[in-house]
């Protein structure tokens, strides 16, 4: 069966201006496209398994052309989520319990998250992650992704260029100031907290 | 360890911004030369100072993390150093065919130039995330290999001397071709000067022979 690029979950221009309708036509509608274009190819060729669902196909594949393609499906869809107009600020309840009780302070977790996004060095992202029972900040290369190393994606912040470059063109911090200001969704990121922790 | 310690400088380009224009625009190139080799000369800069810093005070830093980030910059900044070198105005040594030394090397090896220019392409548009595409030269067995960079510094054969190089992250070609970087890599070609790249190998066999 064919892997179907999900739709976005709001307009592609709900998140101006912080990140432009340009920007998310190319990001969703070329990348993310794309890297479903690419599967499915894969999955003609018996190069992939398409009797499985995506996360199963991910496990299943060591690093090569199937593996990033399935992967930055996952990882865009996820990114997308965890986005929403007027997000941003601070997360309440449980989540923003266990941000106190593992960061210190909201503003603890604001430094690790911006520093790991800031310096992944080349395309990769920035994660917030449910690990060993408690939350951790870590950023991976390419198309890497947290389900790879035994732990569960809470949040990501996508900082490959073509990310950012139409709104932000070199300036990757601002980036993840402004995402962090104004486009998370921390009730989407509380849901996938519940479950991780269930 | 003193203030007459040697460091990192941006280099000046040898044609304008604008000159590169329509394969690679004036808003690309300015940004891309201005900007991000600019912040791989800092980066790498920044670093020399805390090292020279911590070796006055003689504290300790966390070395493996320090290092992973000075590889990253310098290998930034040669890189970029190398690519701005390769690189003419098209008519203006930009985008002939290559000639000299270079072309009787290539033949041998990849059968013919366009053979060559197949795979140095095939490398560009397939170099995983972020990286480069590059033409080295092997001493030891007399062979031009296409070296694919992912990142500034994964995946290089240590000691081969760079010919030529092509810049494959996104920030290389975004403004101009956004998502197409298979289209960026046949742009290259208009202005790739391969007489600079003719030079750098002439360099290398004279120092050999």
């Amino acid at each position: 069966m064919a892997i179907t690029l999900p739709p976005l979950p709001y307009d592609v221009a709900a998140l101006e201006p912080h990140l432009t309708k340009e920007n998310l036509e190319l990001h969703y509608g070329k990348h993310h496209n794309a890297y479903v274009v690419n599967l499915n190819k894969f999955i003609e060729e018996g190069k992939a398994d398409g009797s499985k669902s995506l996360d199963e196909i991910i496990q299943a594949s060591s690093a090569g052309p199937v593996f990033n393609n399935a992967a930055q499906i996952w990882n865009h869809t996820f990114y997308w989520s965890c986005m929403k107009p007027k997000g941003g600020g601070e997360p309440k309840g449980a989540l923003a319990d266990a941000i106190v009780r593992d960061f210190g302070s909201f503003a603890g977790f604001k430094e690790k998250f911006t520093n790991a996004s800031v310096s992944q060095f080349g395309s990769g992202w920035g994660w917030l992650v449910w690990e060993n029972g408690k939350l951790a900040v870590t950023s991976s290369g390419n198309a890497d992704l947290p389900m790879k190393h035994g732990q569960v994606a809470l949040l990501t912040c996508d900082v490959w260029e073509h990310a950012y470059y139409p709104t932000y063109k070199n300036l990757r911090p601002k980036y993840v100031e402004v995402f962090l200001a104004n486009l998370v969704n921390w009730d989407f990121v509380t849901k996938n907290l519940g479950l991780a922790q269930k | 360890m003193s203030e007459t310690n040697k460091i990192y400088t941006l280099p000046k380009l040898e044609y304008d911004y604008k000159d590169l224009a329509p394969y690679m625009s004036e808003e690309q190139l300015q940004i891309h030369h201005g900007k991000h080799h600019q912040a791989y000369v800092d980066g790498a800069n920044g670093i020399l100072q805390k090292l020279d810093k911590a070796r006055k005070e003689n504290a300790d830093l966390d070395l493996k993390s320090t290092l992973k980030e000075l590889s990253f910059n310098i290998g930034g900044h040669l890189m970029h150093s190398l690519f701005w070198g390769n690189l003419a105005p098209e008519g203006k040594g930009g985008g002939a065919k290559p000639g000299g030394r270079l072309a009787e090397v290539l033949t041998k090896e990849f059968g013919s130039v366009e053979r060559f220019t197949k795979e140095f392409t095939q490398a560009a548009v397939s170099t995983e995330g972020s990286g480069w595409a590059a033409l080295t030269y092997c001493k030891l067995t007399a062979r031009p290999i296409i070296m694919q960079v992912e990142k500034h510094n994964a995946n290089v054969y240590p000691m081969f001397t760079i010919l030529m190089v092509v810049d494959v992250f996104e920030h290389a070609y975004y403004i101009d071709y956004k998502n197409d970087r298979a289209k960026f890599v046949d742009a290259f070609f208009h202005i790739a000067n391969w007489n600079a790249v003719n030079i750098r190998l002439e360099r290398l066999l004279d120092a050999c022979s």
